[in-house]
């Protein structure tokens, strides 16, 4: 308990330079490291003929970023087609299948990490270089543009320039993602992850008996799966192994690294939106004393000065969910199993099976939580063998999708909920309802509501769709509520973008590789071509004065309303295929 | 005030509504409220179910099977009855106030003067716009129009209320007249400014009727919100058939739909449009009437009001503060003269210059005989002709100055000195006289009004800021504004001041409300989001308005804003209330429908719930039975009580959140108690 509580304020403390940090890059303010990086950037920008000043509107941005994205989808499928040429591929892998191909292309590009295949066995080097790791890099960096570019849009400082995805991009990837991947590699070198282009060890173990040990660029692609929240791991068993994740030491690293961007953009949302208010309050000088008043305190905390005041109240509600989720999944996972208790394995650790002793239950809850909350999907435990209430809320937080989320990506889910909570609210006290300073109307209610419609619909119709028909069921390797868990938790994983796998689930085959590819598919861009069109359509409107009748949306009461929000109309929508699922597995463990 | 009390449904509205709420069943009409065209598509899939109960596959013993359906579709059918019978009861509303204003639509005679003069009789329903009739005394106005000729009292109670007549004369800002109004005395030459049918008081029919409503802006908005989640709760419904089967649970169809129309928002869906028509209608008791919804809605926005001074927040320049004798005359003689002219007159003028004259010892009586003059807008004085033959007069300097002088008299210096002090001072200066002398004028001051201090303060703490226009220079407008508690002001105002200020408001994204009876009044009034017209306004300043006020009280814009805000609040307060309901409907029926294959979920049924049957049935009953018993709510609207938009919050979500999260919980248990037992007479027990 109380480690958890340090790792959590630990994140707590470092989360705010790195949001600063991250402002000051999306907002285009001067950083000390802008010497080295003006100029590496300006190579860049002139070779690619790149114009970084250019300004685009939100359709302008969203077809940027989709038609990139829909390149390197095509060039990644090529090469993993004919990986089997001998370069880079010092284990004789094959080429890869035309389904798996899709699934993986589109799961590497869309941030998911989805792995239908094993890494060892899969991919020869050049495509975990330059399909797994470059994606990676790409992915992150698009979803995370994306999330800036919305975020300009509702800071509003003009009517429609939400910035130029291109030069987003580098500078995303060249003064975030790569030199803190440089120095989070570096360390996890230092803990002992493999780095080389050697072929595997074959090794004679003390029994006699002959073992293969993975090895390559292991370090490069262990901190950028974590950094950019993909969580495509090397090897089959991702971050379990003690190849990806040796020590406690290198077990932090990865949950801070990918903690962190996604926290950071929930303090870059809260800064950016401020900036605006400052320059009003200006403005607003010459008012009487009495309009300020006691608000003037409130303005000056430390927590608004962390977080942005807009963005602690998000934060807030994100750390709620967080915090509920680690409770009861530790909990669930502290009580062990009785079933395995009824054979004579002790239980006081804990429910130990499918875990490492070395992360033991506290690290490994942690994790799990961390995974799916902030949409990562490395493990260092097997989910599968979570305790039906403990794997249920890996499930729950992806099935929200609303938590921290990956790269940006849960800050624009959570803002939906912020609108839908901001519109009941403002009815409430007896105001038409806005948000952030713009009215919310029929246009933003419908983009919205159809944004929260597709995650539940990726993920019902299609499990609907793989219990319902043969060559769905033929996957389901567990019968039973377990089973509908696995078919759930792999659908939830894939809209929410997720891709850590329940494992267990024979889903390397032509039904499984195309429906979840096209839930990860929808499950991205439909999402940020709405969220980017939102953005777009708020900015366009004239700021509303804000007075004492105003929705206050910065308030700590605000996060308690949006967490209920959340809870009600997100995790209602899923509560009777849970209670199929872990609930009536749980039920029946401990009956 | 003049708020009409009226029962919250009297039997003939009742009738009405029964009728309306079987009549609204058409398919046509209910596609116009998604989420309760749902319900009734499941009802009519019910009555399918319960014709032939396994047409869709569905399993269980034949009769019992029937009979359940049969009762879902029955509490489906109710449930679609509620929420019609709660639009009709606010149309029926409507209507009744509409059928009150219509009697005074009776068909009269117009006279039309023909071009060439002659004057010709013709029903009043012939008259075209531009047409000119004349109107003598005794008769009924026969259409909205302007004064071009004459001077005339008018009873407009039928329209306002209000009993006394008031003045209507061409030109200015008192020539327009409104159809179904009746000349008491003279004649007026009218020219009609409406098209038969389009009259003012057609539109107001039409409106308090809801016949021209349309969806506000923020209707749309939350109606959107609706159907998204009837959507979700749909899919929700669909995909968990084949994810039951897979879990060995074989779910009915009516179980489905049961489940299906219990979480979506029928509570809010029902009431939506009775909440929006209601609110209208609590505008139109007020005696405002309404242009459209959204200025209704806008009212609950508005952040800065723009109010005349004078007649809005002062009485205006009518209260006497002080006499100031001039030349010779003593001070006492003014008092006395001036009490002795007011003791009949009415005005408030009058009335305070008695009483001021009192409160300084003057105790002069009315001698036998004596013949009081009324004030008259030719003459511009008014006195009263002692039986002694002394003529004591008050009224304009200018009119008691040419009334001395025509005597013989002379005007004293003095006068003009204290005639400007007091206008400088932003008073207005009424002189007196006895026969051919000058005596000295009389102080009238410019005077809060009592309560609005209050009011602004009130609106203060709502986050409203008051503007007062006034035409005094800054010195005595600034003296008001402190006095009354606005938050600013503007002196020496034009017309095109106002206008100027409003689109200030307006860029720093500010929702601006005015009030406004004259002709240069229109432009603001148009150009301000939420324009309140004084009915004895220009016809030109009720067009630009978006809301007239009946009873010409330009306070009264105050009260409509609440009514804004309360519309809204009714309709967040029922929305949450109606999401919330959710949570404990999921644990009656999730329970329910999978217990018999997976009787573990046992645990689920934290109500304790007899059996499935009676679970999903309690649910079902208790989503159709909060319909009605919310009608009254939706009806009067929320109770609204200024206070900060936190607080404000704190408490709604108290009432309808965690009210709507604890409230069915509650009704879900007491419906299951009483129906368990008789559905295992029926044969649906267990």
């Amino acid at each position: 308990m109380l480690q958890l509580i340090l790792t959590i304020v630990l994140y707590l403390v470092m989360v705010v330079p790195v949001g600063i940090y991250v402002y000051h890059i999306a907002a285009g303010k001067h950083t000390f490291a802008d010497p080295v990086f003006d100029r590496v950037d300006g190579v860049i920008y002139k070779i690619s003929g790149i114009r970084p000043q250019t300004g685009m509107n939100w359709k302008q941005y969203a077809a940027a970023l989709l038609g990139t994205n829909a390149v390197m989808i095509l060039l990644g499928y090529i090469i993993l087609r004919i990986q089997s040429i001998g370069l880079f591929n010092p284990n004789g892998i094959g080429s890869m299948e035309e389904s798996l191909s899709f699934n993986t292309i589109i799961s590497f590009m869309t941030n998911t990490n989805l792995q239908h295949y094993s890494g060892e066995s899969g991919l020869s080097y050049l495509s975990q270089m330059l399909v797994i790791t470059f994606m990676m890099f790409v992915s992150a960096a698009s979803g995370y543009a994306g999330c800036v570019a919305f975020i300009r849009g509702l800071a509003g400082k003009t009517k429609d320039d939400v910035g130029n995805f291109f030069a987003d991009l580098v500078r995303i990837t060249t003064r975030v993602l790569l030199p803190f991947s440089i120095v989070g590699g570096l360390l996890l070198v230092w803990q002992g992850v493999p780095q080389n282009f050697s072929g595997n060890f074959i090794v004679d173990t003390l029994e006699g008996a002959k073992q293969v040990i993975a090895t390559g660029p292991v370090a490069a692609l262990e901190i950028i799966k974590h950094l950019g929240t993909n969580g495509g791991g090397f090897l089959g068993a991702n971050s379990s192994t003690p190849i990806e994740n040796p020590t406690i030491l290198t077990n932090l690293i990865e949950l801070y690294s990918m903690m962190l961007l996604p926290g950071a953009s929930v303090i870059t949302f809260g800064k950016m939106v401020r900036d605006r208010k400052r320059g009003n309050e200006a403005s607003k000088a010459a008012l009487p004393v009495s309009e300020k008043g006691k608000r003037g305190k409130l303005r000056s905390s430390l927590t608004v000065w962390m977080y942005g005041r807009e963005g602690r109240t998000i934060f807030a509600a994100m750390g709620i969910l967080f915090v509920i989720g680690l409770g009861v999944c530790f909990r669930a996972e502290s009580q062990g199993n009785p079933a395995l208790e009824e054979v004579g394995l002790n239980q006081s650790m804990g429910s130990m099976e499918g875990k490492e002793v070395r992360f033991g239950i506290a690290q490994s809850a942690m994790f799990t939580t961390a995974t799916t909350s902030f949409t990562t999907g490395t493990v260092n435990n097997m989910h599968d063998t979570l305790t039906p209430l403990g794997g249920m809320i890996p499930l729950l937080h992806m099935m929200l999708n609303v938590v921290f989320g990956g790269k940006g990506v849960g800050l624009m889910n959570m803002i939906m909920y912020a609108i839908l909570a901001v519109f009941i609210c403002g009815l409430m006290i007896g105001r038409t309802p806005e948000y952030l300073g713009k009215k919310i109307e029929g246009r933003e209610m419908k983009l919205t509501a159809l944004c929260i419609i597709i995650h539940p619909l990726l993920i019902l119709a299609f499990s609907a769709l793989a219990v319902g028909t043969q060559a769905g069921l033929a996957g389901i390797t567990n019968g039973g509520f377990h089973g509908l868990s696995q078919v759930l938790y792999e659908f939830a994983s894939s809209a929410a973008n997720n891709g850590s796998g329940f494992e267990g689930l024979a889903d390397n085959t032509l039904f499984w590789n195309i429906t979840t590819g096209l839930a990860m598919f929808f499950g991205r861009y439909l999402s940020i071509v709405i969220q980017l069109a939102i953005a777009g359509s708020l900015m366009k409107k004239s700021f509303v004065n804000e007075s004492a009748g105003t929705l206050h949306t910065d308030t700590f009461s605000f996060s308690v309303i949006l967490v209920f929000v959340v809870y009600i109309l997100a995790a209602l929508t899923f509560f009777p295929v849970l209670s199929l699922g872990p609930i009536a597995e749980h039920l029946t463990l401990w009956a | 005030m003049s708020k009409k009390k009226q029962k919250l449904i009297t039997p003939e509205i009742f009738r009405q509504a029964i009728l309306g709420s079987f009549t609204k069943l058409n398919p046509l009409c209910m596609m116009k409220n998604p989420v309760m065209f749902v319900v009734e598509v499941g009802c009519f899939i019910t009555l399918i179910l319960s014709i032939f109960p396994g047409v869709f596959g569905d399993v269980g013993e034949g009769s019992n099977l029937r009979i359940y359906n049969i009762i879902v579709c029955a509490v489906l059918f109710v449930t679609v009855l509620f929420a019609n019978f709660a639009e009709s009861v606010a149309e029926g509303r409507g209507k009744a106030q509409a059928a009150s204003l219509r009697k005074t639509q009776k068909d009269t005679g117009a006279r039309l003067i023909r071009e060439d003069g002659r004057e010709e009789i013709i029903p009043a329903g012939e008259l075209k716009k531009g047409d000119i009739v004349l109107v003598l005394a005794g008769e009924i106005i026969p259409g909205d129009g302007e004064v071009i000729e004459g001077i005339a009292s008018v009873d407009e109670s039928a329209i306002t209320g209000e009993s006394a007549p008031v003045v209507r004369e061409s030109g200015g800002d008192f020539c327009s007249v409104t159809g179904g109004t009746t000349v008491v005395s003279d004649s007026l030459r009218i020219r009609i400014t409406s098209d038969p049918g389009n009259s003012f008081l057609d539109r107001m029919i039409a409106l308090v009727e809801g016949a021209s409503r349309k969806k506000t802006p923020n209707e749309i908005a939350l109606n959107t919100l609706l159907v998204s989640l009837t959507i979700i709760f749909l899919i929700v419904i669909v995909t968990l058939y084949p994810i039951g089967i897979y879990s060995g649970v074989r779910l009915r169809t009516s179980t489905l739909i049961a489940l299906a129309v219990c979480l979506i928002p029928t509570t809010i869906g029902g009431l939506l449009s009775a909440i929006g028509i209601a609110g209208m209608d609590r505008v139109t008791r007020f005696n405002v009437i309404a242009m459209s919804g959204k200025a209704v809605e806008a009212c609950g926005d508005v952040d800065t009001m723009i109010l005349d001074k004078t007649g809005t927040i002062t009485f205006g320049n009518r209260l006497a503060a002080d006499f100031y004798p001039v030349g010779e005359a003593k001070r006492s003689d003014l008092i006395r003269c001036a009490a002795l002219t007011s003791l009949h007159d009415d005005t408030p003028e009058g009335k305070s210059t008695l009483e001021l004259a009192r409160r300084l010892g003057d105790d002069s009586r009315e001698p036998d005989g004596a013949q009081f003059v009324e004030f008259s807008a030719q003459t511009r004085m008014s006195g009263i002709d002692l039986p002694d033959g002394r003529k004591l007069r008050k009224g304009a300097s200018d009119a008691i100055a040419h009334y001395v002088t025509a005597q013989g008299g002379s005007v004293p210096a003095g006068l003009q000195e204290q005639v400007e002090r007091i206008s400088s001072l932003g008073g207005t200066p009424l002189a007196v006289c006895e026969d051919d002398k000058l005596l000295g004028v009389i102080y009238l001051k410019d005077t809060v009004k009592p309560g609005m201090t209050e009011r602004f303060e009130r609106l203060r703490a709502i986050g409203i800021r008051t503007i007062m226009c006034t035409g005094d220079n800054p010195l005595t407008a600034a003296t008001i504004a402190k006095e009354a508690g606005v938050d600013g002001f503007i002196a020496e105002c034009k017309p095109e001041d106002k206008i100027d200020v409003i689109r200030r408001e307006q860029a720093e994204g500010k929702i601006v409300a005015m009030t406004g009876d004259g002709t240069n009044d229109a432009p603001a009034l148009a150009q301000a989001n939420v324009g309140l017209a004084m009915n004895s306004g220009t016809s030109a300043a009720k067009e630009a308005a978006n809301m007239v006020d009946l009873d010409s009280d330009p306070t009264k814009i105050l009260e409509v804003v609440e009514i804004g805000k309360q519309l809204l609040i009714t309709r967040g307060s029922l929305t949450t209330f109606s999401i919330a309901n959710d949570i404990a409907k999921y644990f009656a029926i999730i329970p329910a429908m999978f217990m018999e294959a997976i009787p573990q979920l046992q645990v689920l049924n934290i109500m304790d719930l007899a059996t499935p049957y009676s679970a999903i049935l309690s649910a079902l009953i208790f989503n159709a039975v909060i319909i009605p018993c919310l009608i009254p709510l939706a009806m009067k609207g929320v109770k609204y009580r200024p206070m900060s938009s936190g607080k404000l919050l704190g408490r709604n979500m108290l009432l309808y959140g965690l009210g709507g999260v604890i409230t069915p919980f509650v009704g879900i248990k007491l419906i299951d108690m009483l129906i368990a037992p008789l559905l295992s007479l029926i044969g649906l027990g267990l």
